[in-house]
């Protein structure tokens, strides 16, 4: 029962990141861009954790919480080198 | 009791991976810049949330013991989300918009992050 619906996320899960690249690779505008690396980051994060609970370890909360955090910090510097031409002034 | 705890886990599992691919497939399918902000914030961020409140639920099925610390990365995506939001909308109207391009503000005469720079109060000018 819980095996079929993890097939069914990580489908759901690596459909969404193929999506993301497909606009990565043909999106107009760098805003659109930016925004699909920030959807691949929370999409990755979904598939580790849906890694650890298939094999029942929790040892991927660690990496899940650094890529969260990292998602974040690199979306807003992208963001913020587009406004102002750079980061840290 | 564990069956229902296995049914639990699968709805949630199932609810994520369509709102995780709801929220990718907007991201293709609309059409205007400020429209495809909607679906990768909105949608994405709660499929992700469906997933750790699953992980919650199956530690309590393997472990007997409730694992709290998804929530932190629930609250942490929940927080952030905007914020990415706010900025990527921010990029996209100082870079593809003009004042005059953009829906009326209301009452206010300008949007706020084309305002132009307040006057410099009093304490502020004395200063060397």
């Amino acid at each position: 029962m819980i095996s079929y619906a993890l097939y069914f996320a990580f489908t759901c899960f690596g459909a969404a990141l193929l999506m993301n690249l497909w606009k990565i690779m043909t999106g107009t505008g760098i805003g659109d861009r930016v925004l699909a690396l920030d959807t691949m980051v929370i999409n990755a994060i979904a598939l580790l954790v849906l890694y650890g609970l298939s094999l029942g370890t929790e040892i991927y909360f660690e990496a899940v919480m650094i890529i969260a955090m990292l998602g974040f910090v690199s979306t807003v510097a992208y963001a913020r080198f587009l406004l102002r031409g750079n980061i840290i002034e | 009791m564990d069956q229902l705890l296995e049914y639990l886990i699968a709805f949630f599992l199932v609810v994520s991976g369509v709102f995780g691919i709801v929220g990718s497939y907007g991201l293709i399918k609309l059409d205007n810049p400020m429209s495809r902000l909607h679906a990768p914030t909105k949608a994405t961020t709660l499929g992700v949330g469906g997933v750790l409140i699953a992980s919650i639920v199956h530690s309590i099925l393997a472990e007997g013991r409730m694992s709290l610390h998804e929530l932190l990365i629930t609250l942490f995506l929940f927080l952030t989300a905007p914020i990415t939001a706010n900025f990527i909308a921010k990029v996209h109207i100082h870079r593809n918009e003009t004042p005059q391009s953009l829906p009326s503000a209301g009452e206010d005469q300008n949007w706020a992050t084309l305002a132009p720079d307040p006057a410099p109060t009093s304490d502020e000018s004395t200063t060397p």
